[in-house]
């Protein structure tokens, strides 16, 4: 274990900023990467309903 | 046997293999990014050089190595698609493209942050750095030549015909890039890492790459789907999925 | 121009007169030749208003500054390659024609190259005496875009084939092109830096030369690829 308290780890060692802006983008970018697929996918699948089923869906 | 691999070609029948696979590889990347995440913050120790700053490299590293990896997987698929003309390897290379490009990006953002404390500069001309931000322009450039290009299999063939010039021209220009910072000598830095790098930086590195080639396939799998069900809209296949009630629900 | 009639020609003959045939367009739409000529002279030009006239600096940032323009002039120069034979389905009958198309691809090319490349050449001294450009760099200079500026417009082809007819298709081409005009500016500016601190430019133009093959070998089979592609 490297770190003696929670304020150390996220201090870390003084880089803080560095590291702890790596990872954020990092996670941000894959978080938007999925929404932004989930969108599309939902677009898609709406438009599939609506031409399979228009009696259900009327646009 | 033959007969069996070519099956697997159609839309058709991938579509529901990989609505299966992705769950599996989603849940592997999570679980390798934990593992890797664990290793990279608790069990590998602090940097002797570069103190703490360098658990950066666990996110850099793999991202670096994806975004290289997947143009070449891209330019594979763009290859088969123009020689057996099967539909479904453009879609693949497709679904790659937005992937790798993200991990471009990630790896030039990470890169960028590593940098400013361990050389003092956000960015340095160096062969790797410029070649990585070449290919997020090719990248962008494969995704908007196929975006601009209103009839699809058009869109592909250029598209595909494209990645594989990006392909002969990546080693050129890293080369090029690599000979021109040792003539400028004053602007190079050595970017190689001290030569004893401890074992458990090592696995946690691996275990993160683990998980960005799980996170890539899972992701990769996933568009395939959306981009199989946009183009094949109108087929029987999809009307008939679609029209049962129990996908209706789904949808 | 009927390609059929050509039939039995020899390759040498159909090159020729697709070359003489480009020629005779461009000297007909002059201004558009122009045009790109121009935007090399007042894009350099521009630089030392920006920069300042301090000799030494402008020196230094000769070689890349009269580099990148020209990579941008014989980028913009792109757009008249391919694209009104495109319209005009010149490019459909050359596609069909019984003549390899990469043959008339390179023909169309060298042609190109001789009314947007030769005059960045033949001015690019001129423009380095604006820099106060010591002879050898001016040497360096000439001889580097003459081998340099024939690997622009045939890597440059690939990308003006992509594009034929495409939506926005100017700004698409400077994204697919430039990143692949890399080496040449490096090594384009390198020779002229190298010269004018007393090296040897060998390497250089050693290098710059053996991109001109390749690209040579390369580029016309995959601009006509990509024509192939367009016009099916």
């Amino acid at each position: 274990m490297n770190w003696g308290s929670a304020a150390e780890f996220f201090a870390m060692g003084g880089y803080a900023t560095y590291v702890w802006g790596s990872y954020a983008v990092s996670v941000l970018v894959i978080v938007g990467e999925l929404l932004l697929h989930g969108r599309r996918r939902r677009t898609c699948l709406r438009r599939l309903g609506r031409r399979v089923r228009p009696e259900k869906n009327p646009s | 046997m033959e007969l069996n691999i070519w099956r697997f070609a159609s839309p058709q029948v991938i579509y529901p293999i990989a609505g299966r696979m992705v769950p599996v590889f989603m849940a592997l990347a999570a679980l390798f990014t934990l593992a890797g995440l664990y290793i990279a913050f608790f069990v590998a120790p602090t940097d002797f050089q570069q103190g703490e700053s360098y658990r950066i490299i666990f996110i850099h590293v793999p991202a670096a190595w994806m975004s290289m990896l997947i143009y070449l997987v891209m330019a594979f698929w763009c290859a088969v698609g123009m020689i057996m003309n099967t539909r479904l390897s453009f879609m693949m290379a497709l679904a790659l493209a937005p992937t790798g490009a993200f991990m471009t990006f990630i790896a030039l953002w990470t890169g960028a942050l590593w940098g400013k404390p361990t050389w003092g500069t956000w960015w340095v001309w160096d062969a790797r750095l410029t070649s990585e931000l070449i290919l997020l322009f090719l990248y962008v450039g494969f995704m908007s030549l196929h975006a601009a290009i209103d009839d699809v299999r058009r869109a592909d063939r250029a598209a595909g015909l494209l990645a594989l010039v990006g392909v002969v021209n990546v080693p050129i220009i890293y080369f090029s890039v690599q000979w021109w910072n040792t003539l400028h000598q004053g602007a190079s830095v050595s970017l190689t890492r001290a030569p004893s790098m401890a074992s458990t930086m090592l696995a946690g590195m691996l275990v993160m790459t683990i998980a960005a080639w799980m996170y890539g396939i899972a992701m990769s799998l996933m568009r395939l789907r959306t981009i199989v069900l946009e183009r094949e809209a109108d087929s029987d296949w999809v009307q008939e999925l679609f029209a049962s009630p129990a996908c209706g629900a789904k949808a | 121009m009927n390609p059929a009639h050509e039939g039995r020609a020899g390759l040498a003959a159909v090159f020729v007169s697709v070359v003489q045939r480009d020629l005779l367009l461009a000297v007909r739409r002059r201004a558009d030749v122009l045009t790109s000529f121009f935007f090399f002279i007042i894009v350099v030009s521009l630089f030392p208003l920006g920069v300042g006239p301090e000799p030494n600096t402008l020196r230094e940032i000769a070689p890349g500054v009269v580099w990148v323009a020209a990579l941008l002039a014989s980028m913009l120069a792109l757009q008249r390659l391919l694209a009104s034979d495109y319209a005009d389905g010149t490019l459909e009958q050359l596609a069909l024609s019984a003549q390899p198309l990469t043959l008339l691809v390179l023909a169309k090319i060298l042609a190109h190259w001789l009314v947007t490349g030769i005059p960045l050449v033949l001015i690019a001294p001129l423009l380095g005496l604006q820099f106060d450009l010591p002879v050898e760099g001016l040497v360096a200079m000439t001889a580097g875009l003459l081998l340099g500026t024939p690997v622009l417009s045939l890597v440059g082809a690939i990308g003006a084939a992509l594009t034929l007819g495409v939506r926005g298709a100017g700004g698409l081409v400077a994204l697919l092109v430039l990143p692949l005009y890399i080496p040449v500016l490096i090594f384009g500016a390198g020779a002229v830096s190298a010269a004018v601190s007393g090296q040897s430019v060998e390497g250089h133009m050693s290098l710059l030369a053996a991109f001109l093959l390749f690209s040579l070998a390369a580029a016309p089979w995959a601009s006509a690829a990509a024509i192939r592609i367009a016009v099916e």
